[in-house]
């Protein structure tokens, strides 16, 4: 048709190329020929820029699985499938034949994975905290650092009028601005149902700010003081099926809310999960008298305060403006330095600590930690396998030799250990997804979280199999590149003696520094673990200073409860139950208030005396048990006793008094009189000092009860005793009580999760290496199976031949003992300065770690050599 | 089986195999469909179908000459089998009957 165009008209060669190269030979004539044809009608008719766009594009559509795969002509096409077929049915006869390699392999390997799935399960849980709302990056809490007696302390609370100047000065700068009181419980009524939830006063940006999935109502009543917004489940148990909207609830058994919306509960990965509903903070304002008087009081650091920032700016930004804010508003401030700023949502979770007002590594360090160490687990099943590979590869040199003579590429064969290795460790994957499964609750709960597996999450599960391919393939590098190494000549020619194959007396270097690598590593996390464990320990057995058991306290949350605290107080030492009862204003572990004005007699003037301050009633040391070191307890034998202070050993170190007692002390106006002294209660951390502390007689500070129960009665009875005095004194509300022990033993969840999840990771560590070392030990006794029998044929013992078969592990444990060994002192070392109160690094736990790593070696090496060594040698010997 | 079954464009392309009954080959197809349709079609696509209409036995196929205005390289050449006549003819019954069926109505 075409024929007078020239020729030098020419299709794109790289196209044409491309097609040859897939195209089999038999289609490729017709393909070329009808290309070609197109080609040229189509100069004439489209031009020959358009007639070459077009010509690739139909190379492009030529390039079909359809038509690359037909094989219907003369010439049979040898494909790559074949050979993968071949190498498939190989790895499998491999794994089957050798079921104690290939377990060791798939187990330790999917134990590996299960670690590294779990933790970064967890680390995903943790970087994706509040993420919920939808202006996370925006939001942030207002806080403040404060510099006296030359510390800089760090806090998220805020005086009351800091909100007021902050919405008036730099109104463009937030969207949002809202107050909030801490989050507590308050008991809810509606009819008969009572409950007792947490929840929080808030300004009405608080819903939108936090964008609050509404379900019914709307979120914008909060700005009338008597409506309330609940939370799904609030609603659902305190209304059933019922609707709930402009239906009332009492709170604490004295004022009444409208509800006007029902919203979402907030997921468990969110800092509110636990506020489960909404009061309007105008309510907590006109209701509170204190709060009230803090209005205008920038002294009280009492309050939430939260905001989201304007779009057009930056937390930067803001900081700078606002950073002096209390020191320009309240004079009288200026001497501890105040400086406000914004600490963003974001950061809350991972990033909340301050030493000395320098942001210091906080739960982000955890989440670092346990990342290192899950990709050591992995690390270390990695290692077992590469190990096992190469120590077993000569077994399979002859079938390299052969693959080789008969032209095998060495890239082919790279493949097919690499393709071997992948499906082992799919296996395993499969594997840890399924112990992954079953571990998921038990993690949950030592971790105290509610992680879900992501089975419907595409992008998990292309991680996911993603990391299995990686993990194939670097497991499986090494002894690749290893095996396909072997020159065919001399495999082939050594046939049979099977130690000829390895090139010198370094061959086996590569491998026992990867099983040094392995040990050093277990024994670093052992000897971790250890210390934690330790720490967790000395801080359990630090002297507390009162006595927990059979102690109780209730917390006065309503006004009937305060009012008739003194004929409950009679009522309950009537049933026998209660040998003593008395109040105080925060809980026996704890202190909840300070104040810096106090004064006495040969004060530092420099010094601030920021003292903790509680309020106690008469009975409160008898109740609590508190040891008096000098002077005398309250009494009320005593009417000065009004104006006495018992203060704690702490105290007495920090206000620098030689003889404490008998001191003056000024504070608010008054002037009080040191009566007693008493050893120090552990308040706050029990990892760190104990704060200075003065206790006043102080009957209407007091918001908790505490009961000394009748050691002589079993606790149920006790307590079914003491319940009907609480509801004829407190009714509507329900008898709700903490033990102290139990209080007290909550401040080490934090550390104890550590400490689990520690030795959780030391074990599997250990075992895995151990694994490990189990496969090589098998390896060798059977490897060795000859020259044992010779040997014991000639008079070797048992112990002789233990001795041999064990010697080399051990020399390989002691090395990474002795390189764990100061790692671990450095490590542990750096942890214990966050503690102020901190075990000791003895050398004992080192040489336990030691031992057992050793005792541990020793076992599972001696297992496959001791059954080599009681071997029968006819059984060895005799087929040669 | 899959065989029964001839999709919208395995039907053009067999149409344009009938049409061109002596010189039915890819680049003719290609040619007669984008005349007829005023479509543009890839060399691929028409290829695949003529494979698959081979496999189902609809058209079948031997190598022609080599012409000069394909660089020297031979073609391979459709023609429609009985069976792949009666697919056609069953397939235009079939719409005949369906159009026969809409009542006058339906047309608004």
């Amino acid at each position: 048709m075409s024929a007078s165009k020239p020729a030098s008209k020419v299709p794109p060669r790289w196209a044409t190329w491309l097609l040859q190269l897939f195209c089999p030979a038999h289609l490729a004539n017709e393909m070329e020929g009808d290309l070609y044809e197109l080609f040229q009608q189509r100069i004439q008719a489209i031009g020959l820029r358009e007639a070459r766009r077009r010509y690739v594009m139909d190379v492009f559509s030529l390039l079909r699985p359809s038509l690359m795969r037909d094989k219907s002509t003369q010439y049979p096409n040898p494909s790559h499938t074949d050979m993968l077929q071949n190498y498939m049915k190989i790895g499998f006869r491999n794994l089957a034949k050798n079921r104690t390699y290939s377990g060791i392999n798939i187990v330790g390997l999917s134990i590996g994975m299960t670690t590294a799935i779990l933790i970064g399960l967890w680390m995903w849980d943790e970087l994706s905290y509040n993420k919920y709302h939808q202006h996370y990056d925006r939001i942030a809490r207002v806080m403040q650092h404060q510099t006296y007696n030359g510390i800089t302390n760090t806090f998220p609370a805020t005086p009351l009028p800091m909100r007021a100047a902050l919405q008036s000065e730099h109104a463009s700068d937030f969207t949002y601005i809202a107050s909030s009181s801490w989050t507590e419980d308050h008991i809810l009524t509606s009819g008969e149902k009572k409950i007792s939830r947490k929840g929080n006063c808030v300004e009405p940006d608080f819903p939108f700010m936090m964008s609050l999935r509404m379900i019914k109502g709307t979120a914008s009543g909060l700005d009338n003081p008597a409506s309330a917004l609940l939370s799904e489940s609030v609603a659902e148990a305190l209304f059933g099926e019922e609707d709930p909207i402009n239906k009332t609830i009492k709170v604490d058994n004295k004022d009444y809310f409208k509800i006007t919306g029902i919203y979402e509960d907030l997921p468990y990965g969110t800092e509110f999960h636990d506020v489960t509903f909404l009061l309007p903070w105008k309510h907590f304002l006109e209701e509170t008298p204190w709060v009230k008087r803090s209005e205008t009081n920038w002294g009280n650091n009492s309050f939430l305060l939260l905001a989201q920032i304007a779009p057009n700016t930056s937390f930067d930004q803001i900081n700078a403006k606002i950073e002096n804010i209390k020191a320009r508003h309240a004079k009288e401030e200026a001497r501890f330095s105040p400086k406000a700023f914004l600490h963003p949502m974001s950061r809350w979770h991972l990033y909340s600590e301050w030493e000395n007002g320098v942001p210091v590594r906080g739960r982000i360090q955890f989440v670092w930690l346990f990342g290192i160490i899950g990709a050591f687990v992995l690390m270390l099943a990695c290692i077992n396998f590469m190990n096992l590979s190469t120590a077993r590869s000569q077994k399979r040199a002859k079938e390299v030799g052969i693959r080789k003579a008969v032209g095998s590429l060495r890239s082919q064969l790279v493949a097919q250990f690499l393709g071997e290795s992948v499906m082992v460790a799919i296996f395993a994957f499969i594997l840890a997804l399924l112990l992954v499964q079953l571990l998921l609750p038990w993690f949950n709960q030592i971790s105290d979280k509610q992680i879900t597996f992501p089975w419907t999450d595409r992008t998990s599960w292309i991680i996911g199999l993603g990391f299995t391919l990686m993990i194939g393939i670097l497991a499986g590098s090494y002894p690749a590149i290893y095996l396909s190494s072997f020159r065919p000549i001399k495999v082939l020619k050594g046939a049979g003696s099977s130690l000829q194959v390895q090139a010198g007396r370094f061959a086996a270097l590569p491998r026992q520094t990867l099983v040094i690598v392995q040990f050093t590593v277990s024994i670093t996390l052992l000897i971790g673990t250890l210390v934690v464990l330790r720490q967790i320990q000395y801080a359990k057995d630090r002297p507390v200073g009162f006595d927990r058991s059979g102690l109780l306290s209730v917390e006065i949350k309503t006004p009937d409860l305060q009012a008739h605290s003194q004929p409950l107080r009679d009522e309950l030492l009537q049933t026998g139950a209660a040998i003593d009862i008395s109040k105080s204003s925060s809980p026996t572990s704890e202190v909840w208030s300070s104040d810096a004005s106090f004064n006495w007699t040969g004060k530092d003037p420099d010094q601030l005396g920021d003292l903790g301050t509680v309020g106690v009633t008469h009975d409160y040391g008898k109740t609590v048990n508190w040891k008096i070191k000098q002077g005398r307890d309250f009494s009320r034998a005593f009417s000065t006793d009004s104006v006495g202070m018992v203060i704690n050993e702490s105290a007495v170190k920090f206000m620098g008094l030689k003889e404490a007692v008998g001191t003056r002390v000024q504070w608010n106006g008054d002037q009080y009189t040191i009566i007693g002294v008493i050893h120090d209660v552990v308040t706050g951390s029990p990892f760190m000092s104990i704060q200075p502390t003065v206790f006043m007689l102080k009957e209407d500070w007091t918001s908790f009860i505490h009961i000394r129960l009748n050691p002589a009665i079993p606790t149920r009875e006790a307590l079914s005793k003491l319940e009907p005095a609480f509801k004829k004194h407190n009714p509507g509300s329900p008898f709700e009580y903490k033990f102290a022990s139990d209080e007290y033993n909550r401040k080490f969840q934090a550390e104890e999760r550590i400490g689990q999840l520690s030795t959780t990771f030391a074990s599997l560590a250990i075992f895995i290496s151990c694994l490990g070392l189990f496969g090589l030990a098998t390896f060798f006794a059977e490897q060795r199976q000859k020259e044992i029998g010779i040997r014991k044929v000639l008079g070797a013992s048992v112990a002789n031949l233990w001795q041999l078969l064990s010697k080399d592990f051990l020399t390989l444990v002691m090395i990474s003992c002795l390189l764990a060994t100061p790692i671990a002192y450095y490590l542990m070392h750096d942890w214990l300065q966050q503690y102020t109160y901190q075990t000791a690094l003895s050398w004992w736990i080192f040489a336990a770690a030691i031992a057992g790593a050793f005792v541990i070696t020793l076992a599972t090496v001696s297992f496959q050599a001791v059954k080599a060594a009681i071997l029968n040698p006819v059984n060895s010997l005799k087929n040669e | 089986m899959k065989g029964t079954y001839l999709g919208e464009f395995e039907e053009v392309v067999l149409l344009a195999v009938a049409i061109r009954t002596g010189d039915a080959y890819g680049a003719a197809v290609v040619n007669e469909i984008e005349q007829q349709l005023g479509r543009t079609v890839n060399l691929g696509a028409v290829h695949t179908a003529l494979h698959r209409l081979e496999e189902k036995a609809l058209v079948k196929s031997e190598m022609g000459g080599a012409t000069g205005e394909r660089g020297g390289r031979s073609k391979r050449l459709y023609v429609v089998t009985a069976t792949g006549r009666r697919a056609l003819e069953e397939i235009r019954q079939l719409r005949n009957q369906m159009w026969d069926t809409i009542p006058k109505i339906a047309w608004s």
